[in-house]
């Protein structure tokens, strides 16, 4: 890995957000409804000169292109603008809301690539076995079942029949002068239903696509002579096999995180989860044009981390790469 | 062990913790109220609705206030005088009032307030007679009038007139995107703590309340979840304590049916939420009264709120809500007649039918949709062949509306408390304001309508001004720019535990000073 290299992945991610942030622009634009009327209606009505004074006031009534040329330099010097709904800068929502987003994500993240390869090895082990049919019944429900639809069921569950765990938000209000452990154990009982509901769907991804690739590697040769050797089983699936089945994982991880970041949207709607997707889908209601823009700049540029260190990772994991570099 | 045994564990411990761990507020109590409405700020000054108005009131404190028979008490104003003509109106401040900061309420800001209300808010009829206004000492405000205006002690209540501190508004800056609207210093009976937007807003009690003994709680923690589903959840749980502005036949059936809560239709007096279909009078189709007449002849109002509402709402028969003190009981109900809607379609010359489009503002599925839909299969048996127009959004449903382009559209219009405020505003034919949500969007045009929608807001004897409004409600009974169909069946959810449930003519709109916990 040399630094060029990453400084040219960097520079490719950057002009990648620039063209999301100019196709947002306009794309959002083209939904019908006036945000100076979304606000008039949140103010209770308005006269005709409070209309006026709303557009002025956000740039609203000056052309198209000044109003992107205004908010592209915005943001070239770090301001992404204020909310037309909460007159709050952006930056500030953005702050409130994208740590409970990267919790939420990571942990299901982590849930379904560890579970999910898991039991990808297991059902490699023996791939006609029982366990493997398991596997793979699982997989393909959980590949084919909508996330929402998902969430629904564990609410209803997890709400009326077994009722241990949260349905919604992120912590108790009644807990918010409790001490630190306490809080980060509300915290955790909250995350379990969202970020399982996240994680259920690539988990699947993950468990299928392990199974295939630990298929393949168990039957070479260097498995054999693993074998033969007399390494434990453990051993020879998991540090022999999974260590080289483990790239095509681990490029679908890269790939799939931003995958995870639009999921979210849906899950932290579903569980009132206080993070950047349900933001993003209020203000999407509200046209509060700068709040999604600025939602999607960021989770671009979450994706675009992602990626890069997924390249890293990648030649981290096979040798083979780091020497072409 | 499995990562997800070891979560299943960690979970159940966190469970234990959130069960056997102590209520952590102190004497007072904490009292959680449930809402699906994000406030936007928290400045009532600049911006109305429900929403804003909740926190706002707890905020802020007003000069005056009024209990549930619709009577002006004291609050900044311990006493007040109108003068004979009616054209100016004197306050008397108490003296012992001071903002979270310290500072004490004088005159100025009261003045100031009112002058920055005019300004900003929405509802421009509150203060527009108010021209000009004398502080002649620092507790005495005398508001000087272009006419005499009766609804304005109504106005003065602390859903409509915060009052600011004018040595933080009072800077220059815009108003209605002041800052200090997300962090707000004001002298009601809880300071703000925390406002994080679209989550929830924290409030502590005001150590220095000017009112003895009040408020009772510790703190008030206003929660948002939007989804109606999940906020029941968390009043079956306890999690949240009231909820109130609860709509739904649904929710309303399920809150009742759970043994720790309390539901009650108190609190909506002033508030007047109608929910009704508009005639856009500009299309030739409706521009005939009796095509108007014979759509409400068809429409059932009991099967609406009976069937579809499930007995939760009532029917309404008039631009005024029937809790109103200037309700009209005499005006024409228009009960279903199949016969007379379509010898009154045949007569307007359309008896071989026709089509219209309905849109409907996006809201509560049986408010909205289902009463549209009945509307569809209930027009057909006249000749009417409806299109029901959904929009995904309020944007989009707003920009049609506004703008005029709709036929029939449902929509949820709040009366405000006094006629002037919420009514006089959808019926004034100088207020048909192409772009303009909530104008005299159905383009409705009558002269005497607006003759008596002027003479009674300037009328101060109460008896003449309700014989004004009866006029009216029965001219435009008539007329029919508007067919009402239903009072929205607000609800309050409550612990049964809390005391002193809000119960006045503006509910939660209103200080919560007095709401305690019991045993």
């Amino acid at each position: 890995m040399t630094l060029s290299y990453l400084l040219r992945r960097i520079g490719y991610g950057l002009l990648l957000m620039l063209g999301v942030v100019i196709l947002n622009f306009f794309l959002i634009r083209l939904a019908p409804g006036d945000p100076a009327v979304v606000i008039a209606g949140e103010m209770g009505g308005a006269t005709e000169e409070m209309l006026e004074s709303i557009r002025e006031e956000y740039g609203l009534n000056k052309p198209i292109f000044t109003q992107l040329w205004i908010y592209v330099s915005g943001i070239a010097t770090g301001n992404l603008g204020e909310s037309f709904f909460f007159n709050q800068p952006v930056s500030k929502l953005i702050g409130l809301r994208i740590w409970p987003t990267i919790l939420l994500v990571i942990t299901a993240q982590i849930l379904s690539i560890s579970i999910g390869v898991f039991m990808g090895v297991i059902a490699a082990r023996k791939p006609n076995g029982i366990l493997s049919g398991i596997v793979s019944i699982f997989a393909t429900i959980g590949y084919a079942v909508p996330v929402f639809w998902t969430g629904i069921m564990l609410i209803i569950l997890f709400a009326s029949v077994i009722p241990i765990f949260p349905v919604e938000g992120m912590q108790s209000v009644k807990l918010r002068d409790a001490g630190f452990v306490v809080k980060t154990l509300d915290i955790a009982h909250h995350l379990v239903l969202p970020a399982f509901t996240l994680a259920i769907i690539y988990l699947a991804q993950y468990a299928r696509l392990s199974r295939a690739s630990m298929l393949e590697v168990l039957g070479s040769d260097y498995i054999r002579t693993a074998r033969a050797k007399g390494a434990s089983e453990v051993s020879v699936l998991f540090k022999h096999a999974l260590r080289n089945a483990a790239l095509p994982i681990l490029t679908v991880a890269g790939l799939q995180f931003g995958n995870l970041i639009s999921g979210a949207l849906l899950v932290e709607t579903v569980f009132n989860w206080p993070g950047m997707g349900r933001l993003a889908f209020d203000s999407i209601l509200r046209r509060d044009y700068p709040t999604i823009l600025g939602v999607l700049f960021f989770a671009s540029a979450m994706v675009v981390v992602a990626n890069i260190i997924t390249d890293i990772s990648y030649r981290w994991a096979d040798p083979r790469l780091r020497r072409k570099s | 062990m499995s990562v997800m045994t070891r979560l299943m564990g960690a979970a159940a411990i966190a469970a234990s913790f959130t069960m056997a761990a102590p209520m952590v507020h102190a004497e007072g109590g904490t009292l959680v109220i449930a809402s699906t409405q994000v406030p936007r700020h928290l400045n009532g000054a600049v911006q109305s609705g429900i929403a804003t108005a909740i926190p706002s009131t707890q905020i802020f404190a007003s000069p005056i206030r009024y209990d549930e028979n619709w009577e002006p008490q004291p609050y900044l104003a311990s006493s007040w005088s109108i003068a004979d003509d009616g054209m100016s109106v004197t306050l008397n401040l108490v003296q012992n009032a001071t903002f979270h900061d310290g500072k004490p309420v004088t005159s100025e800001d009261v003045a100031f307030s009112i002058m920055t209300t005019k300004e900003n808010h929405p509802f421009k009829s509150m203060f527009a007679p108010v021209e000009t206004i004398d502080t002649p000492d620092a507790h005495t405000v005398v508001i000087n009038l272009s006419k005499p205006h009766p609804a304005l002690l109504l106005a003065l209540s602390p859903a409509l007139a915060p009052v600011l501190p004018k040595h933080i508004y009072g800077d220059g800056q815009d108003a209605k995107s002041h800052p200090a609207n997300s962090a707000p210093v004001g002298s009601g009976p809880f300071m703000l703590e925390e406002f994080t937007p679209g989550e929830a807003v924290v409030m502590k009690k005001n150590p220095t309340f000017f009112m003895d003994g009040r408020p009772k709680l510790d703190e008030i923690i206003i929660r948002i979840i939007k989804d109606p589903s999940a906020l029941l959840i968390a009043m079956e749980n306890g999690e949240a304590d009231m909820y109130p502005f609860m709509a739904g036949s649904q929710e309303i059936k399920r809150m009742e049916k759970a043994d720790n809560i309390g539901v009650t239709t108190d609190g909506y007096a002033a508030v007047g939420p109608l929910n009704w279909l508009a005639f856009n009078m500009a299309s030739p189709k409706l521009s005939d009264v009796r095509v108007r007449q014979a759509i409400a002849y068809a429409v059932d109002r009991e099967f609406i709120t009976k069937a579809l509402h499930r007995g939760v709402s009532t029917a309404q028969r008039g631009p005024i809500i029937e809790s109103s003190p200037f309700f009209d009981e005499t005006i024409p109900a228009y009960d279903v007649d199949l016969d007379k809607a379509n010898a009154l379609m045949a007569e307007a010359g359309f008896a071989d039918g026709m089509e219209l489009t309905i849109d409907y503002i996006p809201g509560p599925k049986e408010q909205q949709q289902s009463v549209a839909e009945y509307m569809k299969s209930q027009l057909k048996k006249i000749g009417i062949a409806i299109t029901v127009r959904a929009a995904p959004d309020f944007p989009t449903w707003a920009g049609r509306v506004g703008g005029h382009d709709f036929e029939l559209s449902m929509d949820v219009v709040f009366n405000w408390g006094d006629p002037v405020i919420g009514v006089h505003r959808t019926y004034l034919s100088d207020n048909i304001k192409k772009g303009v949500i909530w104008s005299n969007t159905q383009q409705y045009k009558n002269a005497k309508v607006d003759e008596l929608l002027n003479a009674a807001a300037v009328e101060l004897d109460q008896g003449k001004r309700a014989a004004l409004y009866a006029e009216f409600q029965q001219t435009v009974a008539t007329d029919l720019p508007v067919y009402w169909i239903n009072a929205l069946p607000y609800h309050t959810a409550y612990d049964k535990k809390l005391q002193n449930v809000p119960s006045g003519i503006w509910g939660t709109m209103h200080p919560m000073d007095m709401v305690e916990w019991g045993e």
